[in-house]
């Protein structure tokens, strides 16, 4: 099942995490109490050029050393902390989790188009490839992802993000069906500036992860959804396709709509699918995907997962239930419900 | 007390249900539910022959397995209302989710607006209780998929809606889907046969329109003399030689 919910202030106004934490809380149907996380774009301004990375260290004696090696060999920790977290929720603190702020030294990957960005991505796939008792869950600029096991609102209450200020938030609820619940299998899932929530099951995981580790990137998650915010960094990052583009390659028309297109349109989207064959995610999905400018909302072709969104002023909000929206903002407008594979994006005006 | 009134904010669906419970037991007539806000299973496996009229937004699964009351919803509704309902009534002045009236085997479902995919998908039909879906916008696709019985009618208040959609009646075998004016023949499912309507049936649809149009207060002229496209199943057994050969 799962419960998501994301919402975009397109004029960078800032909300904090106290709203989107009810909203959450009202999907509680739809999650199990095994994960629920959140993550917000703009709540390091002081710390906004770096990137924060975040981490879950089981045991901080034996493997932060470590850590603070590898970066230090690729560039600049400015600040590290841990993050602060409540002693009343209720949430068992199996991890601990740390966050630095990083400033990759571009010099030391020369011949790459986007150093400190592969720098990061490479160290998030080693680190969480080859340390034991460590993993990187949040590693993009001025974002911080919150997640842990346990239900939304003591996850919440265990971060204390009704003291973080962001101007999009995307939360998650989730149901553990196929691996069990792990603050690291709980979402959003996160990579440089891409925030995942997801909805259901990629059945065509396999296929999709043999695909993208033939460009590097390694699941470690033991969950599907990780697939897909590596998917979509490789097709708007790395081959700049525009959001709906790509969303029309994750989750593409039928051959028989295709072949009553108009021309133009039939030969784009015929490239498109025999370009991403392998990116084509099968299987009931409801997905919020995330970066800096903007949020997009999308289901699978046959819809087979509930998406609903809703606008007032400058949000846009996009979620499972009507019922968590109102909850957020009780005059929202406009209601609707995407139609299956069509991309519902909200993007910054300001 | 033939009068009630829930205030249902911040209540979880398991003691509005024992309130509501308690109040038809108690020979309740009319119940008012105020404040709702996605509050699941609502009425659920209800009976008896009182009036409920809900005010908000409505979880999933509302009225499921109900076998008589009367609801009249004030706001939209979530997925799977009428959910194998046996008989009464559902009225949503608003718009509703995905698989609505899924299951359905008795009763009837109308909703003011749109649904989402999948509306009616396995309706059934026994004997007398044949469940009945009167939609007054449109409807997404596969609308019908998997039909056993009973009848929904999509009165498209905008004509061409609907024209997207893929699937209707796909995988049907029993009872008939109606939608005013003409449907492209790409809409249409696997196993189906579409016909412009008859006599005999536009008169089974009749009193239909006539009870969504009182319902809702709207003029029921332009539904009355339009044209209706019925989808029915190809055969009485399209599916015979998919999973076994005789």
């Amino acid at each position: 099942m799962c419960g998501i919910i994301g919402v975009i202030d397109r004029k960078r106004e800032l909300m904090d995490g106290s709203s989107i934490r009810q909203a959450l809380s009202r999907m509680n149907e739809r999650g199990s109490g095994e994960g629920a996380g959140y993550v917000a774009y703009g709540v390091f301004p002081e710390f906004k050029n770096y990137y924060a990375i975040h981490v879950f260290f089981d045991n901080i004696h034996e493997s932060k050393g470590a850590v603070d090696a590898l970066l230090s060999e690729w560039g600049t920790i400015v600040h590290d902390e841990e993050i602060p977290t409540s002693d009343h929720a209720r949430i068992r603190k199996v991890h601990t989790p740390w966050r630095y702020f990083f400033k990759p030294d571009a010099t030391l990957m020369p011949r790459s188009t986007a150093p400190e960005e592969d720098i990061v991505t490479y160290i998030v796939m080693r680190v969480n490839t080859t340390m034991t008792g460590v993993l990187i869950f949040s590693s993009g600029k001025n974002i911080g992802v919150f997640k842990a096991s346990g239900w939304p609102e003591d996850v919440a209450d265990f971060y204390k993000i009704h003291e973080y200020k962001g101007y999009i938030w995307l939360g998650h609820n989730r149901y553990p069906t196929n691996t069990p619940g792990w603050w690291g299998g709980a979402h959003p899932f996160n990579l440089l500036n891409w925030s995942v929530v997801h909805n259901g099951e990629i059945t065509s995981y396999g296929t999709n992860r043999r695909y993208i580790e033939s460009y590097g990137y390694q699941c470690t998650m033991f969950t599907d959804t990780e697939v897909v915010a590596y998917l979509v960094d490789l097709l708007v990052r790395r081959h700049g396709l525009s959001a709906e583009m790509a969303v029309k390659a994750l989750a593409p028309p039928f051959w028989d709509e295709i072949d009553r297109m108009p021309e133009k349109e039939r030969l784009l989207h015929t490239a498109i699918r025999l370009t991403y064959g392998p990116a084509l995610m099968n299987g009931p999905f409801a997905i919020v995907v995330a970066n800096e400018n903007s949020i997009v909302g999308f289901t699978d072709r046959i819809k087979l997962r509930p998406l609903v969104s809703g606008e007032f002023g400058n949000r846009l909000f996009i979620s499972s239930e009507e019922a968590a929206i109102r909850t957020m903002e009780p005059d929202v407008e406009k209601i609707v419900m995407p139609r299956a594979g069509s991309p519902i994006v909200g993007r910054l005006i300001a | 007390m033939d009068k009630i009134e829930i205030d249902a904010k911040e209540l979880h669906y398991t003691p509005l249900n024992q309130q509501i419970r308690k109040a038809v037991h108690e020979g309740a007539k009319e119940i008012t539910i105020r404040n709702i806000m996605g509050q699941r299973f609502i009425a659920d496996g209800l009976k008896g022959g009182v009036s409920l009229f809900l005010h908000g937004v409505a979880g999933g699964d509302l009225g499921m397995f109900m076998s008589g009351p009367d609801i009249t919803l004030y706001g939209n509704a979530d997925h799977a209302p009428g959910n194998t309902m046996d008989a009464g009534t559902i009225a949503i002045h608003g718009s509703a989710g995905d698989a609505v009236a899924h299951s359905m085997r008795g009763g009837k479902v109308f909703v003011r607006d749109t649904i989402g995919y999948r509306g009616g998908i396995h309706m059934k039909q026994y004997l007398d209780k044949r469940p009945v879906l009167v939609i007054g916008g449109s409807a997404r696709s596969f609308l019908g998929e998997y039909m056993a019985g009973g009848l929904i009618l999509v009165l498209r208040r905008t004509p061409d809606a609907m024209n997207d959609e893929r699937g209707i009646g796909s995988g049907i075998h029993g009872g008939e889907i109606f939608i005013r004016g003409k449907i492209d023949n790409n809409c249409v499912g696997v196993g189906t046969k579409k016909d412009p309507c008859s006599g005999d049936e536009i008169a089974r649809i009749i009193p239909l329109i006539h009870e969504f149009a009182e319902k809702f207060g709207v003029d029921p002229a332009p539904f009355l003399k339009s044209e209706y496209t019925r989808i029915s199943p190809a055969s009485a057994r399209p599916f015979a030689n998919k999973y076994t050969w005789e």
